[in-house]
């Protein structure tokens, strides 16, 4: 048998055989997947995208860290034939054991989709792993409002210091570098013995040209703050269901946020005849009993406002989820509030919760609010999961900063 | 690694060989070392080294990896492309023994590719040539501004969707259209009568020679192309590429498990008689039992289609005394059988022929069906049972698992809504796939289309226009 080598290649020859020795830095080696991946990736975020509304509907986003992985059913990507269904009957090997009939083998969808050819299994899949924080930020594209515009006015400029940025051959004494001035006199003085051979000269003074200064800007760090107060009526009428979905709002709200701004900050204000401010953990799951002054949450978040987050220098959005029970005698007191509420933040919505089912009992403050006339004030119904999307969408449409931007 | 490529080349030589002594006929071959990244692209490009994009494949890609990563499953040793000169990829991390296995087991694959039947239309001294063009002309289309890559995918993805909606037995030559009005003339012509002159002449029925297509075609995306006036040359051009390139890969999916089988067997034969050094043998013993171990509750086409080879070779070179009696005296060696049977069978006749009750038996095979969300064993191997799973495992190896649908009438109703029918054997269609795959085939037609079937023992009509399924009942 012939065995020949080329030496450049390193291809083997023997009779008609040839090997190709695995080459690392060869053209071949590029990846080629990477164009159909990446179109891949981009029609599963359009399969999510599509879906945004479920899946945010879902109970399992609220509360969790932006780590999680979630599972999303994927429409959309699957690659549909002509197959078989049910009814058709599959053949199997038995293991060690005997198969006996009527003995379970398997579960669910079995891979008889013609498989592509070559032999890749024909089972698709249906969901995929989304982390959460790419989720919200889907849900935010969804949203189509990324530029919520920092106002100029709400935007604490620091200057920072003043940061070397590189080197100039003019400036102020001060800043000489004398180091880098002596190096290119040196570099100087090499290049024109090259030029000059017969003979250094004994002295070879500093020129102008050698001289270099430092470079400094300064640095400016834009710096946006806004905070979220979430007030909610825990009073006895709310209940699980009405909290579940004040907190799916709360959440998005606040997840919203904090995409737009460095530094957010979220207060919880519970209130039923009184308000306090409470963590987290207690404002959704302390039950309270009693009527309802909806003035006093108000207040308290004025108060809080005045003491801590001057509008001057926070984004302020303000949100309040109540079923719509308040005591008639405390009605042009929350409204008074209410507009002073608006007047010194970006964003103040009035959301009422009255589940499907719930029963119209109790009243709506809707009517009354009705009466408020500020342009960045909203007030919402929502009925069940599904609305909250919508609500959210209505809500952030009013927005002053992107009416300022406008 | 722990070897070279010299060591390679002896071993491959030696391989050679033997190979030949044992009257293999394979094509020249080429091994190409590649590492696990370039294997993972090798499978979702079918092992071609120039592939047209679509992003299923990257899909593929992301999914094979997933499972590599997370050791659902290996990577398989090796894969050999249907083309002349062969072209084989082989794993650098693998060890030494096997590669020697690989390596014999290729030539398995080669001489099954050159020497079956089925392959025989599939032209391989130009597949790489061919799938570069096709890789060529769908960048170009991509590339064309007047196109752009999302109306490419939107052919693409319907085509993918029929492409394997074609005709499965390409040694049949397809008639032209001249001649398939020629045999419906002469089908139409009554038969020649000896009593003639006593009978009562037979009214001749002149055929309907304006219906189209005249024969049921089962060729959809080639019917599409030629009878949907609408659409542009570079979509015809792209249904022409998906077509051919799975008239390429047809044959290996008639012939999965005659394929591996026959690879196996001989790379087991090649290396008895190698005369490996005993800790190469060792790792070989090892190695060739956990391709061929049998997975309990699935098909291990390697181990079955072995087992099937070896019953033959068995069966022939010494025959039972049963047998004798059945078939007579052998007239063929076991060695004689084993390459005509490698010439013209395919998986559906080849378990149809040689797949004997006491091979269903010994590998314990048993038929299941799904009830609710699980799969219940339905059939063992018993007295009773053995043929039907025999019949159930052949609708289930090559293109029987995928559903007969043909086109009947291209003008159905008198509205250019495309008539096909589907040929039920006992297994319905899966609806939702159904009723996605005719949006594809409403699409790529451009109007309605009406399919036949039969749901739950009842004949239905799905009729797909207007982004809406209706089923029509009891037709």
């Amino acid at each position: 048998m012939t065995v020949t080598r080329d030496p450049q290649s390193g291809i083997v020859r023997i009779a008609e055989t040839i090997f190709r020795p695995y080459n690392s830095s060869s053209g071949q080696r590029s990846d080629r997947s990477a164009g159909d991946r990446l179109r891949h990736r981009q029609k599963v975020r359009e399969a999510i995208r599509n879906n945004i509304a479920d899946i945010i509907a879902e109970e399992s986003i609220i509360g969790k860290d932006n780590n999680r992985i979630i599972k999303v059913p994927i429409r959309g990507v699957k690659e549909y034939r002509f197959v078989y269904g049910d009814n058709a009957p599959g053949v199997g090997q038995g293991g060690d054991q005997e198969p006996q009939p009527g003995q379970v083998v398997g579960q669910g969808e079995k891979g008889k989709q013609p498989g592509q050819p070559g032999d890749q299994p024909g089972v698709d899949y249906y969901e995929t792993d989304v982390r959460l924080d790419e989720l919200i930020e889907l849900m935010f594209e969804d949203l189509e409002l990324p530029d919520l515009e920092r106002k100029r006015l709400r935007q604490i400029e620091v200057e920072k210091q003043f940061r070397q940025k590189g080197y100039r051959r003019k400036g102020v004494r001060v800043r000489l570098d004398k180091k880098r001035t002596a190096r290119s006199r040196l570099k100087r003085k090499k290049a024109s013995q090259r030029r000059d051979l017969t003979g250094a000269r004994s002295r070879f003074p500093f020129h102008k040209d050698d001289l270099r200064y430092h470079h400094s800007v300064s640095d400016l760090r834009r710096e946006s703050n806004a905070v979220v107060l979430c007030i909610m009526d825990t009073s006895g009428s709310m209940d699980t269901m009405k909290k579940y979905l004040a907190r799916s709002f709360f959440f998005i709200l606040y997840q919203f946020i904090s995409t737009r701004y460095q530094n957010v900050e979220i207060v919880f204000i519970a209130h039923h005849t009184e308000a306090q401010e409470v963590s987290e953990e207690d404002f959704f799951h302390k039950g309270e009993s009693g009527g309802t002054f909806i003035s006093s949450g108000y207040n308290k978040a004025l108060e809080i406002i005045n003491e801590r987050f001057h509008p001057a220098l926070w984004n302020v959005y303000v949100f309040h989820c109540s079923d719509g029970d308040n005591f008639e005698s405390d009605n042009p007191a929350a409204l008074k509030a209410a507009t002073e509420l608006a007047r010194s933040s970006n964003l103040f919505g009035y959301g009422e919760i009255k589940p499907l089912g719930a029963g119209y009992y109790g009243s709506s403050l809707i009517p009354l609010f009705s009466q408020l006339d500020e342009p960045n004030f909203q007030t919402l119904q929502i009925h069940r999961k599904e609305d909250i999307w919508t609500s959210f969408k209505t809500f952030l449409a009013k927005d002053r900063g992107r009416e300022d931007a406008a | 690694m722990d070897y070279t490529i010299e060591d390679l080349e002896v071993w491959n030589s030696r391989i050679v060989e033997i190979v030949h002594k044992f009257g293999l006929d394979p094509y020249p071959q080429e091994f190409e070392i590649c590492d696990h990244e370039d294997m993972l692209t090798y499978m979702v490009y079918s092992g071609m080294p120039s592939h047209y994009p679509h992003w299923s494949y990257g899909k593929s890609f992301e999914k094979l990896k997933t499972l590599y990563e997370y050791g659902v499953s290996g990577l398989p040793y090796e894969m050999v492309i249907n083309s002349n000169p062969s072209i084989a990829y082989l794993m650098r991390d693998n060890s030494l023994a096997l590669q020697v296995l690989t390596i014999a087991h290729v030539y398995g694959h080669n001489d099954f590719f050159k020497n079956n039947f089925t392959f025989g239309a599939t032209r391989a001294q130009y597949t790489i040539e061919t799938f570069k063009s096709h890789a060529n002309r769908v960048r170009h289309y991509v590339e064309d501004p007047s196109i752009g890559l999302e109306r490419i995918e939107r052919i693409l993805d319907a085509a993918h969707a029929l492409s394997l909606q074609c005709r499965r037995n390409l040694s049949i030559r397809k008639l032209s259209a001249e001649e398939q009005i020629e045999t419906k003339v002469q089908e139409a012509q009554p038969p020649t009568d000896p009593f003639g002159a006593i009978h009562r002449r037979q009214d001749y029925i002149s055929p309907d020679l304006n219906k189209v297509p005249l024969y049921p075609e089962e060729d959809l995306l080639i019917f599409i192309r030629d009878h949907n006036p609408h659409l542009a040359d570079w979509e015809k051009d792209l249904l022409t590429i998906v077509h051919e390139q799975s008239q390429y890969f047809i044959p290996q999916i008639e012939t999965k498990i005659m394929n591996e089988g026959w690879a196996s067997f001989w790379h087991k034969r090649i290396l008895e008689t190698l005369e490996l050094p005993q800790n190469l043998h060792l790792e070989f013993l090892v190695r060739h039992a956990q391709v061929l171990r049998p997975s309990p509750g699935g098909l291990n086409p390697y181990h079955v289609g072995m087992k099937i080879w070896e019953n033959i070779e068995k069966r022939w070179d010494h025959p039972s005394a049963e047998d004798e009696k059945q078939y007579g005296r052998r007239n063929k060696s076991g060695a004689e059988k084993l390459f005509e049977v490698r010439e013209v069978e395919r998986d559906a006749s080849f378990i149809r022929r040689y797949l004997t009750e006491e091979l269903v038996r010994e590998l314990n095979l048993f038929e299941y069906r799904t009830r609710g969300n699980e799969q219940v064993v339905s059939r063992v191997a018993d007295d009773l049972n053995w043929r039907q799973i025999k019949e159930t495992l052949i609708q289930n190896v090559g293109t029987s698992t995928i559903p007969v649908i043909k086109i009947e009438d291209a003008d159905y109703n008198k509205n250019r809504t495309l008539f096909l029918r589907h040929h039920h054997d006992g297994r319905d269609l899966q609806l939702e796939y159904a009723e996605k795959t005719l949006q594809y085939l409403n699409q790529l037609w451009g109007h309605e289309v009406a399919l036949e079937t039969i749901l739950d023992n009842r004949k239905s009509l799905l009729c797909y226009s207007d982004n809406r399924l209706a089923i029509k009942n009891g037709i």
